[in-house]
């Protein structure tokens, strides 16, 4: 499974009938179970990336190959930075959704949906609703409830952004056990630069709007990773060398939005 | 001492207020001067007895209509007609609402018409309904029905239009279709909203019936108050008005029952 962007572009057209372009043609390869970071300045269209990967949003120009879809599988399934669960559906049935539209049989897709719930480390919490639960467990289901219909792809889009601190740092963690077991592939938009070092095989750092790859690192440290790495040097030095790379175009990005847009 | 002088600052516990607790009572108490003071004001002989018989009288009077059967007859045939152009008005309501909230397409074709049907007053169609219908049962409930339409109509157009996107969009992610996208989330995510739409629906056939059966019927509990009144029976009268006004109150609380069983999920 290998997923291929060629020359993705994308232009909006605003209300007021201006133009903005957010990605200026992406080429990019993400091969099958490996763990790819987009990291960015905001507003540099990387959750645009996404939602054109999701097939959410068309886009302008160029296109997006899945290679090799297993048969039986959605391509994708989305995490959102919002969690965006539905209030009126328990733990249970948040997370069983995506396989209820799909008709698989009720006893079926409940014993799934549960065994994806202990995963996240939710057992328990089935028939909570969403409004009972932390944000960090909001979170947990988002992630149960895409993990659950078996996605080729696995989008993230910037999940723990709405997290504090604290809880972002234990579900990095969870996230990482949970695709060390599964060897998902997984697309993960960020902000964060430790995050996304911490993370992934690979990041992806893109220019300010309209967006263009702007550097590919392979991340140096092996695999398991434990929290230490956050304490690591190495791991500080690296993260810095991305910073440097970013900050003129954070810097660009900040007062772009200040000047008004 | 000098004003100006640094002073020392005590933030300490204090008593937490209980108002709230009775509150109840000073509600239940509130109805019961009402009461007593009419009864008191009644029997005192200041104002006629025909203007305003004491609620003793009254409730006698709905005892005896109770006794001879006249009540259940009145509110029998009013709750029928509520009843069924309640149902119709608001199933066809949420149907067309939902639609037309669900797709751009109909309510294009929806919305204009709704728009400029919504602030005809419904009672004032009756007499055509009559003419269509006939002065039977079918105009009555047919006016009940049309004034149930469109609160329902609304709210469900509103509500589903005001579905969140960002929750479309997951339900299509995971592989939704557009009929399952309205059916699974649009549909349970305005629920408040229609039950909105419901509670002005049912207050609206209240009304409305006992319109009709003022104007077009003879029995039924709007008939029952015209009638006590033209012949001067005031405790009848009244005594129509509290029944009415009990019912009023069913069926909101009835409504409100109703929707905090479907309605899941909400702090």
């Amino acid at each position: 499974m290998r997923v291929r962007f060629e020359s993705v572009r994308k232009t909006y057209r605003r209300r007021n009938g201006i133009e903005v372009e957010a990605l200026a043609g992406i080429d990019l390869v993400v091969d099958a179970s490996e763990f790819v970071c987009i990291l960015g300045p905001s507003g540099c269209g990387k959750s645009t990336l996404l939602l054109i990967a999701a097939g959410l949003v068309p886009p302008t120009a160029g296109r997006v190959v899945f290679e090799g879809t297993p048969a039986g599988h959605p391509r994708t399934a989305m995490v959102f930075q919002e969690f965006a669960l539905f209030p009126w559906r328990t733990v249970l049935h948040n997370v069983a959704f995506g396989l209820e539209v799909r008709g698989v049989r009720r006893a079926e897709r409940v014993e799934r949906a549960l065994a994806w719930i202990r995963q996240v480390g939710l057992a328990g919490f089935e028939d909570r609703y969403p409004h009972e639960l932390s944000g960090g467990m909001r979170q947990r289901v988002g992630i149960a409830r895409a993990l659950c219909v078996d996605p080729a792809v696995l989008l993230m889009d910037e999940p723990l952004s709405a997290l504090d601190a604290q809880t972002r740092q234990l579900l990095q963690v969870d996230i990482l056990a949970l695709w060390e077991r599964s060897r998902k592939t997984v697309l993960y938009v960020t902000h964060n630069i430790q995050e996304a070092v911490f993370l992934a095989d690979r990041v992806v750092v893109l220019s300010r709007r309209p967006g263009r790859v702007r550097e590919i690192l392979y991340v140096p440290f092996g695999r398991p990773r434990t929290e230490d790495l956050l304490a690591d040097p190495e791991f500080a030095r690296f993260c810095h060398r991305i910073w440097t790379s970013l900050r003129d175009e954070a810097q660009a990005a900040m007062q772009e939005a200040d000047g008004g847009s | 001492m000098d004003p100006n002088a640094p002073h020392t600052f005590v933030v300490e516990p204090r008593p937490e207020g209980r108002g709230e607790r009775w509150n109840p009572l000073v509600r239940t108490a509130s109805l019961g001067a009402v009461v007593a003071a009419w009864e008191v004001v009644a029997r005192s002989g200041a104002v006629p007895a025909v203007f305003l018989p004491p609620p003793s009288t009254v409730a006698m009077e709905l005892a005896r209509m109770a006794v001879r059967g006249e009540l259940a007859r009145s509110l029998g045939l009013s709750l029928g007609r509520i009843g069924l152009g309640f149902l119709l008005g608001s199933g066809a309501g949420l149907l067309v609402g939902t639609f037309a909230g669900a797709s751009a397409r109909v309510e294009a074709v929806v919305d204009p018409l709704l728009s400029a049907t919504y602030p005809i007053p419904k009672i004032a169609l009756l007499p055509l309904l009559v003419l269509w219908l006939g002065i039977g049962e079918a105009s009555k409930v047919a006016v009940i029905a049309i004034g149930a339409f469109f609160p329902v109509a609304v709210g469900a157009m509103a509500g589903i239009r005001g579905t969140d996107p960002l929750l479309v969009r997951v339900a299509v992610s995971l592989g939704a279709t557009p009929l399952q996208v309205i059916f699974k989330v649009r549909f349970p995510s305005a629920l408040p909203v229609i039950f909105a739409g419901l509670r002005l629906a049912a207050g609206m056939s209240l009304l409305l019936v006992v319109s009709a059966e003022m104007i077009a019927a003879t029995a039924g509990i709007g008939f029952t108050i015209l009638h006590a009144g033209d012949l001067m029976q005031t405790p009848r009268l009244l005594a129509a008005i509290v029944v009415l006004s009990v019912f009023g109150i069913l069926s909101t609380w009835l409504l409100q029952v109703l929707e905090r069983a479907v309605v899941r999920g909400r702090s």
